[in-house]
């Protein structure tokens, strides 16, 4: 092939027209993606900057929102912080819980009652009701098994990559896994819920209604 | 029956307390290993909450309309459910009981009272809405239907195979109420399972090929069946065919209306009568408390040799639980004096029941057993059943035999899971076999208590396929009608009365009795009653056999049947002549019909005509049916005095006929 860098075409031929026209189709598509990135990034600032306040952190009760003047603040935050998702719990699979347990258990009626007038053989049988009646709760609606099988006070081991979450370190932690101790605690896991359904409009705050006899 | 369509063989065990649905997927049957589930039934359990439980309490409640927001009564299939049923409707029933419905299934075979008349609850004022028997078990089968269907919406459950149990004890018309509801529900396909057959199948399939092993030819297995309200017994022998160990049902007890709960509420009295010693007065909702608190002490107590007593609690009413609750203990001695030596007291084998008081002449209420002692009624039981393996070979019953000698025992029903007590009915049982020097019976292991019958009638309806042993059985009473004989007339002694013989026992499914020698004339357009009597002991009668005597208990009475002969075919007045023909059904209920003797007219013979009389009417169900007083038929309401002297002019004829067949 010769190459001859003096000579300058003269006519517009197919070839440099469509070598123009990629040039132009290269730009356009940097120009979009570099828009897309700043964006991105602008958003991405914005969010990190709202779920740091939603956590009703109760020493900063107050309006957060008319504090946030402009966007020059949310540049300013190092955009570094991964976001912290906090998951909130619904109020109304804890209510009904609270309200099996008050039904079978006269759990908020024991837990409510001042205790202190009372001799232990009376609160030993009211006692009895509300073992009786927790216990047909849980078994009931959960299935449980301990995490760990291994019957407690004896040495178990616990490999690399062990599930942390699972498993708590206790006392004297050093050196690197498999670590060996004496298991304290089998803990709980749960295997299984069955709670029941709700009808649509009721209302699980009544933990129980009020009885009137006629 | 191969519908491709039937993916699942469902029991319904439709309780007097509880009712449980079970089933077989039909396509995961691997051999002998057939796994039988149990359906949650989702129900609601407090106003607006639904949870799904195994079983389904065999209550409903009449609401009043301020009582529940019409918001809280919703389930997964509806929002607005026709009835309030299961375990919402026992919890408010147990505070309001005036409008609780319960124990349906013990009215259903009530006699003296109408299933289809609005008597339900009985206790309730005038305001309440009633219901029938008939109708609350219809809702019960209609909540099981939808819990199915909502579960399985691609297999219906009119679709599939449905087993339904009922007791052994239960009459021909009971049987047909149940049917009807079950129709009535769009379960036209079901088919019946007496309860004690169906826990033997449970037993057969939890064993997964096993049972052969704990069964030998010549065996008889007595299946007791305590439920919460009735004791149901049943005899099954084991034979060999074949090679095949071949299961027939051979006799089946009385109808008892008695049963756990009974033995909940002896021991809640016994602690009444100890907490009122105390000085303490109870009000009605402390004792339902206790007999509930009862419950879990006696088990506890009849399952732990060596704890001595229970404590057992009764919560206060209002919020202050440690202030105002009641407790006391039940010890083991209370338990023992009031239920091992109250309702299964060691007794001799010659001993009978307490007569069972006559019913519906006072007061509605159930016929419940006066007798408690449930070996009592087994002793009689056993007593009466001494031949009831005559007919089958290899069955010797010894000389010296006061009773028939069961060789191995198969409990049933949560009464069970304490095992004081089915220890102390196999010692009881033993005792008197020993007595006899007949071998111990043992007793089969494994039965899954609470759940056995609906499981049972789930592996039914994979039998039925063709797989897996059959339990041979057939009708297990032999039915006749009264006839009144023909003979000289004295003035002040009605004729006696003879019994004639139209269905003979161990019917087969799907067959039909040939025809009496004799015939009826019966009036076009009048309803006639015949006097119906069945007998459970009798097993070598045949069609047409008329008996002029039979010893006491060897036949009970059932209502009365009647059939109208509609005037359209004749002229009103006219009398015809008719045979009176018996068939089993595929579904396991018993038909009469009237054939008229020229051309193929047939009339259905109703069971069911209790009601018809009213509610109040005397009811005759004395059992040892003694022909009639003179002055009896003055208590007959007019309708059945009308009906009465129609009933049969037929001796003259029949004796003709009968030496003209001869």
């Amino acid at each position: 092939m010769q190459i001859d860098l003096t000579l300058i075409p003269t006519t517009l031929d197919a070839v440099h027209a469509g070598l123009a026209a990629l040039v132009l189709l290269l730009l356009l598509i940097q120009v979009l993606l570099l828009s897309a990135v700043v964006i991105a990034m602008l958003r991405r600032n914005k969010s990190a900057v709202v779920i740091e306040q939603q956590p009703p952190a109760p020493s900063a009760p107050a309006p957060v929102v008319p504090k946030q003047p402009s966007g020059r603040e949310v540049t300013e935050k190092p955009a570094k912080i991964e976001p912290v998702v906090v998951r909130e719990a619904t109020p109304d699979a804890a209510l009904q819980v609270l309200g099996l347990l008050q039904q079978e258990a006269r759990f908020i009626d024991f837990i409510e009652e001042k205790v202190g007038s009372y001799s232990d053989a009376e609160i030993g049988a009211a006692a009895r009701v509300v073992h009786e009646g927790c216990h047909k709760v849980l078994h009931e609606h959960f299935e449980f098994e301990p995490v760990r099988q291994e019957a407690e006070n004896t040495r178990v081991s616990l490999p690399k990559g062990f599930d942390a979450s699972a498993v708590r370190l206790t006392g004297n932690i050093v050196g690197d896994a498999p670590f060996t101790g004496t298991l304290v605690h089998r803990g709980w896991r749960v295997r299984k819920i069955k709670l029941p359904k709700l009808a649509e409009g009721h209302d699980p705050s009544i933990l129980a209604a009020a009885e009137v006899e006629l | 029956m191969n519908d491709e369509r039937k993916r699942y063989a469902v029991g319904i065990d439709l309780g007097t307390t509880n009712s449980v649905v079970s089933y077989v997927d039909l396509q995961q049957v691997d051999g002998e290993k057939v796994a039988v589930d149990v359906l949650d039934i989702p129900q609601l359990t407090s106003p607006g909450v639904i949870g799904d439980k195994q079983q389904l309490p065999s209550f409903l409640y009449q609401a009043h309309e301020a009582e529940l927001a019409e918001s809280d009564l919703v389930l997964p299939w509806t929002s607005h459910p026709d009835a309030i049923v299961g375990e919402l409707a026992r919890q408010l029933g147990s505070k309001t009981p005036i409008r609780l419905v319960a124990s349906a299934k013990s009215w259903l075979c009530h006699s003296g009272v109408d299933c289809r008349a609005p008597i339900l609850p009985v206790q309730a004022p005038e305001e309440v809405k009633r219901i029938s028997p008939l109708q609350a078990s219809l809702y019960y089968l209609q909540h099981l239907r939808d819990a199915w269907n909502a579960r399985y919406p691609e297999a219906p459950l009119n679709e599939q195979s449905v087993t339904l149990t009922v007791p052994a004890s239960f009459d021909p018309a009971a049987r047909d109420l149940t049917v009807e509801a079950a129709r009535a529900a769009g379960l036209g396909n079901a088919i019946l399972l007496e309860e004690p057959q169906s826990a033997l199948y449970s037993w057969i399939q939890a064993s997964g090929g096993q049972w052969r092993e704990q069964v030998k030819v010549g065996d008889i297995i007595l299946v007791v069946d305590v439920g919460g309200g009735t004791t149901d017994l049943s005899l099954i022998a084991v034979t060999e065919e074949d090679g095949n160990l071949i299961l027939h049902r051979v006799a089946i007890g009385d109808h008892i209306l008695l049963g756990g709960d009974n033995m909940d509420l002896a021991l809640a009295y016994v602690l009444r009568m100890k907490l009122e010693a105390q000085g303490r007065r109870l009000e009605p909702w402390q004792i339902q408390a206790l007999t509930h608190g009862c419950r879990d002490a006696k088990e506890a107590l009849l399952s732990d040799p060596t704890q001595a007593e229970i404590a057992v609690v009764v919560p206060s009413r209002g919020s202050q639980l440690i202030g105002g609750t009641l407790r006391t203990e039940l010890t083991r001695e209370e338990v023992d004096a009031a239920l091992v030596e109250g309702f299964f007291p060691q007794i001799d084998v010659s001993e009978r029941p307490l007569a069972q008081a006559r019913t519906g002449l006072t007061t509605i209420g159930l016929p419940y057993a006066k007798d408690a002692r449930i070996t009592c009624h087994l002793a009689a039981f056993l007593s009466r059943q001494l031949n009831a393996t005559d007919e089958l070979q290899g069955f010797n019953v010894p000389e010296q035999a006061r009773f028939i000698h069961p060789t191995a025992v198969l409990l049933n029903g949560g009464v069970f899971k304490a095992e004081g007590l089915s220890r102390r009915l196999m010692d009881v049982l033993n005792g008197w076999l020993a007595g006899d020097q007949a071998p111990v019976a043992r007793l089969l292991e494994g039965a899954d208590l609470d759940l056995a019958v609906a499981r049972g009638a789930a592996y039914y309806g994979h039998v039925r396929e063709g797989k897996g042993v059959r339990i041979r059985g057939g009708t297990a009473a032999s039915y006749y009608v009264g006839v009144e004989s023909a003979m000289p007339a004295v003035p002040g002694f009605p004729p006696p009365l003879q019994a004639l013989c139209i269905a003979p026992f161990g019917m087969e499914e799907g067959t039909e009795a040939e025809l009496p020698p004799y015939e009826f004339g019966l009036v076009v357009g009048e309803p006639v009653r015949f006097r119906f009597f069945a007998s459970t002991v009798r097993r070598e009668d045949h069609v047409g056999a008329r008996l002029d005597y039979w010893s006491e208990g060897e036949l009970d009475e059932l209502d009365e049947i009647e059939v109208t002969l509609p005037v359209e075919q004749h002229k009103a007045g006219e009398v015809v002549p008719v045979q009176l023909a018996a068939a089993v059904t595929e579904v396991g209920t018993l038909q009469l019909e009237a054939v008229a003797r020229q051309g193929e007219e047939r009339w259905k013979i109703e069971f069911d005509v209790r009601g018809k009389a009213g509610p109040e009417a005397p009811t005759r169900e004395d059992g040892d049916a003694i022909p009639r007083q003179p002055g009896d038929s003055e208590e007959l309401p007019p309708q059945q005095q009308a009906a009465c002297p129609a009933q049969i002019e037929d001796i003259a004829r029949a004796v003709d006929d009968a030496s003209e067949a001869s």
